[in-house]
């Protein structure tokens, strides 16, 4: 069942951003900004919270989780250090995904040629 | 031109094709759901061995990172977004691929000024403002609660 | 000496001669509907090179040896070359022509690049006693893609009106009044800006421009689309082409059969996934050279007026909110040498 409702929510969230693209002149990065920003908002509000017990990875693997996890992040550090948690929380939860796309990309770079679209699809 | 702009404009319109939409959204559907499933199944194997409920999300974004990542790398990534569009811009794994891709692609201009500085020229925005956007909400946070 | 009409038109004196030409693309071209007609096709899209920007610079050189290796000409009597590309400040021309001694010019009119050296080309020859002149123009996908959109590895979707930038290059060389194919009269294009905002709808933001310029050059030279076998534009694509049509059917002119677009004729738009065809200033020079041309001289087609098309923008402009100005040039081919018109 919670297989089900991450399906279904994350499907839903996906959705949503490709109706943007095809009806909207967004550009991939505006909705990118859009998501994440609406993501703190609601996680800022409360909302956001119960829509990920219910929805699990469906919730927190769209980029709405990611401002979701620096909200939360933001409201634990500000309740332990005070003003300073504005500032400190928000990169400390989400460092995890930052450094891990940083360092594969370093890591990608390294090891693998460059890409080319104009190439036959490999295999 | 007997045509305005405007006039113009329409015409242009008329003559562009839409997206077959009936064709993208039930993709980015179908595609984003696997990837949050995907997610999930990833939570709950690192759950299932004893790891903490935080820990298991944060090894569950590090691991979708990866995979994207390698995708990328193969230069398969793209060729799924082709066709899923939103489905794989959407998920932490469109965040990973916007960072990896420029990286790859920059490192003719080397490692310092083509990889370095180019890595977050897709997917910056989303910290910057994501980050600004938790800092104003602790700054709020911070002010409501003080008494 | 070439004689100003007016508007843009000059008319050839002496009516010079396409003495040779020669074409290079890269594998996806070689797969199209005129993948045998290209002197040279390459598999590897990085044409041996290990960046974008030589491999495209390599393309351009294939091309300009196939010219000269069809006409029999020698680099060092090439005496003038006008050459340009999409890359910045044109270092696509720049370096591919900088170790083989040429008198170098370096024109920058986007994808309309073809037309507007092949025009240069003309008025030199044509005025300019014993010269052979090249006009020289690439686009590599890779190469303008990194600049203008996306890394190769992103994961974007393409609109259906979007072009897909060949990989593909053209070389002419104009000399003196010989054989055919003749080049007679040449129009150069003004600037129209008719408001298009959408980096990825070109062929909407430059079909005013071939509009105009196309019909300047009728007015100008007192012919109409039946004077022609073929009207040919660069890479209005599908979206750019059926705006052009209509434009012209609101002055009542039909262009019928007689109109293709360069852009439609080098990818398969079925089979190849390039949305609303190609682009690039290798696309028409690719098409025309490999193409077009050997069909004048052989008498199979005696009137071609081709015109390639041009979308003046950077980045930098449509990211400020700035429309896209559209530029075209209109260079009448023929396969009748008659002097002086």
């Amino acid at each position: 069942m919670e297989y089900l409702w991450a399906f279904l929510a994350g499907g839903l969230l996906c959705a949503a951003g490709q109706v943007l693209i095809d009806l909207t002149s967004m550009t991939p990065a505006r909705i990118l900004v859009t998501y994440v920003v609406a993501g703190v908002f609601l996680g800022a509000v409360g909302i956001y919270e119960p829509f990920v017990q219910f929805a699990g990875a469906g919730a927190t693997v769209p980029l709405t989780g990611f401002g979701y996890l620096l909200a939360k992040g933001v409201r634990n550090a500000v309740a332990e250090n005070g003003l300073l948690g504005a500032i400190t929380g928000g990169l400390e939860a989400c460092a995890g995904g930052i450094t891990a796309a940083v360092i594969f990309a370093l890591i990608v770079a390294l090891v693998f040629s460059r890409g080319d679209k104009t190439a036959k699809i490999m295999g | 031109m007997k045509l305005t702009e405007n006039e113009y404009g329409v015409l242009a319109k008329r003559r562009s094709p839409n997206t077959k939409m009936y064709k993208t959204v039930p993709a980015a559907f179908a595609v984003g759901g696997i990837i949050c499933c995907i997610g999930q199944l990833l939570t709950n194997i690192y759950r299932s061995v004893g790891i903490a409920e935080t820990t298991a999300g944060t090894l569950t974004s590090v691991t979708l990172v990866f995979l994207s990542a390698v995708l990328t790398g193969f230069g398969l990534y793209d060729k799924i977004a082709k066709h899923a569009g939103a489905g794989t811009l959407v998920p932490i794994t469109g965040f990973a691929n916007a960072v990896v891709s420029p990286a790859l692609e920059f490192k003719t201009e080397g490692y310092v000024l083509g990889v370095g500085a180019k890595i977050f020229i897709i997917a910056g925005p989303v910290i910057v403002y994501g980050l600004a956007a938790s800092a104003v909400y602790g700054v709020i946070l911070f002010i409501i609660q003080t008494p | 000496m070439s004689r100003f009409v007016k508007n843009g038109t000059v008319e050839m004196k002496n009516v010079p001669s396409i003495v040779s030409y020669g074409s290079a693309v890269g594998r996806m071209e070689g797969e199209g509907p005129l993948g045998s007609c290209f002197d040279y096709v390459s598999e590897d899209s990085a044409f041996g090179e290990n960046t974008w920007e030589k491999a495209e610079s390599r393309l351009q050189q294939h091309a300009f040896e196939q010219a000269l290796l069809r006409g029999s000409i020698a680099e060092s009597d090439i005496s003038f070359v006008f050459a340009g590309d999409l890359l910045n400040q044109c270092t696509g021309s720049a370096y591919s022509m900088r170790n083989n001694g040429a008198r170098f010019v370096g024109l920058y009119g986007a994808c309309s690049t073809m037309a507007e050296s092949l025009c240069m080309a003309a008025v030199f020859a044509d005025s300019l006693e014993g010269t052979l002149n090249a006009a020289l123009t690439s686009s590599h996908f890779c190469s303008a893609e990194r600049q203008f959109r996306f890394p190769e590895t992103y994961g974007g979707q393409r609109p259906p009106t979007s072009q897909w930038t060949a990989t593909a290059s053209g070389c002419v060389i104009v000399g003196k009044h010989e054989a055919p194919p003749f080049i007679k009269t040449i129009t150069i294009g003004t600037i129209i800006d008719m408001g298009i905002k959408d980096a990825n709808n070109m062929g909407a933001a430059m079909a005013p421009a071939a509009y105009d310029t196309i019909k300047t050059h009728f007015e100008n030279t007192g012919t109409s689309p039946e004077d022609y076998d073929l009207i040919l534009t660069g890479d209005l694509g599908y979206v750019g082409s059926e705006i052009l049509r209509d434009l012209f059917l609101q002055d009542g002119v039909l262009l019928g059969e007689r109109y293709n677009d360069c852009g439609l004729m080098l990818f398969d738009r079925k089979k190849q996934d390039v949305h609303a065809g190609g682009s690039g200033c290798g696309c028409s020079a690719s098409v025309l050279c490999g193409h077009i041309l050997g069909r004048i001289k052989s008498g199979e087609l005696k009137n071609v007026l081709f015109t390639a098309t041009g979308a003046l923008m950077s980045t930098t402009l449509v990211q400020q909110g700035e429309s896209i100005p559209g530029i075209a040039h209109s260079v009448h081919i023929s396969f009748d040498g008659e002097q002086g018109g």
